[in-house]
């Protein structure tokens, strides 16, 4: 395995090849983090664009009232794809892949997570995964059009493809599995001599409230989705009315999972938003003990709430009120989050920059779609607006304007490390604020639109919605401009952009103590860990020093 | 996966470190491996929630169909499979204490016992596949809901049951190939721990199954 390239004399970075294999093999074969989070970035980012595509599709049929462009059937499977490709394919593995994969270990100042190659492994399954979801769409009887909720009894007679698309899910699940385990198991194990789990940067603690409900909620709705494929392919009528099963209960199985997957996708993104804040305030966070605990908070109450999505479906009143309070509860720790970032930011130095941009994007865009979950969470409006376009305008703010946001904020905090490159700062600002502004155009009216009564997954409406609709279609323009200037802006610094240092914006975690981009083994001296993650007490006296 | 449970913490070892110190940490592979379990139990709960689910909304029909099963196949398998668990913790101690040996042929008893459990799964699922009671089967399709409900129930569990034996099998043997090749041996024999761990929930959730369908009249 000795080569002239290996060894510590060799001074490369992850990017260039090192060891047997070269090129394309070399990365297809590799067990290091870096270039695994890298790889999962490519295929997300292809997956996203489709989903984008989609989702401009929808809107551009919904622009007026009537059938323009698609069939009602063709719109099924237009919002189903949107849902699926969004939500299994990009969201879920979203930050935790990408940025949990490239960043923990270094934050935690170890060479890689305890399990390269199952790391590689539950890549090459979210491939599988997605390889059989695109195969649906070709193969047998045709694009599904359940939603992605695949809700029986319509998943189980429905004549498109639902099968492979259930199964598809079911293998993603086991990536996300795999992921989960790795990274607990890596934070319990791989932490920095000196950082115990309260120095630890609140990515870390982000990550690990997600993958324990990666861990523990994902094999649920595994059993669930096969039980689906058995029920399609032999009749054993768990959920099935006409059999003695009960549909409810597949609603409630599925939800036992997918609403702490909501937490999957947000909680990591709160992780972004905790790191980007103190940098960018060049002080220390405020409550670092409970923005961490928070987290774990939400993890906890949030696998008890899953009932809040079947508050009209007829279970007992006791349900319902239990469901709505826990779901309340849930509130309590996210606003934690928000006033310990505003409070970090107060009287902070606060510098301008892409980061902190998106990163105060995301605690507004979340704010609305935490307050209006509110309105869904409470029994006597949800009766109201359940199943309508607010729906739909309420979780594009969370998953979206949360999540999506957070994972722009992390790709812009984290790009100069990635990669070893400056991208346009202005280019950068410009495709923040279009992409801001195009947000709420296009999700605002969703909200207006459901309290008026349009229902969600519908084709086709009265004229009296029209306007709301128009407009709504205009934002999704508008939101797509702004996403190709910061793709492409950021696309562009890989070649062009100015060389960065190792730290640029004056971070004080441990993935800026080594060089950008990271050697292959992250950290030429292992580091060790004296003062909590926030402490930004050395950097000002370098920076005194220097300015003397 | 479990197979590897041994050399996933060695794993970590990248070409430029190997030639200074090999990276291993059992305890991190353990905690790997007991997620994992973790995450093979929920599963079965999924199946279980449903079977409570039924059972209090069918609870009679559950009975009646409870009837239908062979007791005394199922007990035995209860035997077999206890037994199995007892051999694999022996094959195990027997590798801690450098009884290479002596371990292969525990191991090799725990797979005889698997394939024993097996046969008798398969000679049950035939005799009922003969009278008609197979999920899509007419006979079953024909009975009342809530006994049609028990033996899908019945099918499904004891399938997934059946297909994580079979797993389990895959795995002794390979295990038993790497004990030969000294890949796993009395300094490193995590991989065959953490193979007896699966076994045991395997035997765990067979517990649960036994009183659940063969002794619910």
């Amino acid at each position: 395995m000795a080569e002239s390239k290996t060894g510590p004399a060799w001074t490369g970075n992850y990017l260039q090849d090192y060891g047997r294999r070269r090129g394309l093999m070399a990365w297809l074969t590799t067990t290091d983090h870096k270039r695994i989070g890298l790889m999962y970035m490519m295929a997300m980012f292809f997956f996203f664009t489709v989903a984008v595509m989609l989702g401009v599709l929808i809107r551009l049929e919904l622009m007026n009232p009537g059938m323009q462009y698609v069939t009602p059937r063709v719109y099924n499977s237009l919002f189903t794809l949107h849902g699926v490709i969004m939500i299994f394919l990009f969201i879920v593995p979203g930050i935790p892949a990408v940025m949990g994969n490239f960043i923990l270990p270094l934050q935690l100042g170890a060479d890689d997570v305890s399990f390269p190659k199952l790391n590689l492994a539950s890549w090459y399954v979210y491939i599988a995964g997605a390889v059989l979801a695109l195969t649906s769409l070709f193969a047998g009887g045709g694009v599904p059009d359940t939603g992605w909720t695949f809700y029986a009894p319509y998943a189980l007679r429905s004549g498109s493809n639902v099968s492979l698309a259930v199964f598809a899910a079911f293998v993603l699940g086991f990536s996300s599995i795999m992921t989960g385990m790795n990274f607990i198991t890596t934070i319990h194990r791989l932490r920095a001599p000196g950082m115990g789990f309260f120095r630890m940067p609140l990515f870390c603690w982000g990550l690990y409230a997600t993958s324990w409900i990666q861990v523990i909620a994902t094999p649920v709705v595994g059993i669930t989705l096969l039980l689906v494929i058995m029920e399609r392919w032999l009749g054993i009528g768990f959920f099935d009315p006409a059999r003695g099963g009960d549909p409810v209960l597949y609603q409630h199985l599925f939800w036992i999972y997918s609403h702490p997957v909501v937490y999957v996708m947000i909680l990591p993104a709160m992780g972004v938003i905790s790191e980007i804040l103190p940098t960018f305030a060049g002080r220390t966070v405020f409550g670092y003990k409970a923005i961490a605990l928070s987290s774990m908070a939400i993890a906890i109450v949030g696998y008890m709430v899953w009932g809040h999505h079947m508050f009209t479906v007829g279970m007992s009143d006791t349900a319902r009120r239990v469901f709505s309070i826990l779901t309340f509860l849930v509130a309590i720790p996210t606003g934690i989050k928000v006033f310990n970032w505003m409070a970090t930011l107060y009287k902070g130095s606060i510098r301008i920059e892409p980061p902190l941009l998106w990163a105060l994007g995301f605690v507004f865009l979340f704010s609305i779609g935490g307050l209006t979950g509110l309105v869904n969470g409470a029994l006597a409006t949800d009766i109201h607006v359940h199943d309508t376009a607010f729906v739909v305008g309420h979780f594009h703010y969370t998953m979206f304007g949360g999540a999506g946001v957070g994972l722009f904020a992390a790709m812009h905090y984290w790009w100069p490390k990635i990669f070893g490159r400056m991208y346009n700062r202005k280019r950068a600002i410009w495709a923040w604020g279009i992409f801001m502004v195009g947000f709420n155009v296009l999700y605002f009216p969703m909200l207006v639109l459901g309290i008026m009564g349009m229902p969600r997954r519908y084709a086709d409406y009265l004229p009296r919605f029209h306007t709301p609709e128009l407009i709504s279609t205009v934002g999704s323009w508008i939101l797509v401009s702004g996403l190709i200037l910061m793709v492409w802006n950021l696309i562009r610094a890989i070649k062009h952009g100015e060389p960065a240092p190792a730290n640029p914006w004056g971070g004080t975690t441990l993935e800026w103590q080594t060089t950008s981009p990271p050697p292959q083994l992250n950290f030429a001296v292992a580091p060790t860990v004296t003062t909590g993650p926030y402490d930004h007490t050395a950097l000002r006296a370098a920076a005194a020093k220097e300015a003397q | 996966m479990h197979a590897e449970g041994g050399t996933l913490g060695a794993a970590a070892v990248s070409p430029a470190a190997a030639a200074h110190h090999e990276h291993r940490d059992d305890i991190g592979s353990k905690t790997g491996m007991w997620l994992f379990l973790f995450t093979e139990l929920l599963l079965f709960g999924g199946l279980f929630i449903i079977y409570a689910v039924y059972r209090h909304k069918y609870g009679t029909e559950f009975h009646e169909a409870a009837h239908e099963l062979n007791k005394a196949m199922g007990v035995t398998n209860t035997f077999v499979l206890l037994t199995s668990s007892l051999t694999m913790v022996l094959a195990v101690g027997a590798l801690q204490r450098a009884r290479v040996a002596e371990s292969l042929r525990w191991l090799g008893a725990t797979f005889g016992l698997a394939c024993c459990f097996l046969v008798i799964k398969f000679l049950e699922w035939s005799a009922k596949h003969h009278h008609g009671i197979w999920p899509g089967g007419e006979h079953l399709h024909a009975m009342p809901p809530g006994e049609g409900m028990f033996f899908n129930l019945y099918f499904m569990m004891t399938g997934l049951h059946g297909i994580h034996v079979l797993v389990g099998m895959g795995v002794m043997g390979s295990i038993a190939a790497r004990i030969r090749s000294g890949h796993v041996s009395p300094s490193r024999y995590a991989a065959l721990e953490f193979t007896g761990l699966y076994w045991h929930l395997v035997d765990l959730v067979w517990i649960f199954l036994l009183p659940l369908f063969y002794l619910t009249n």
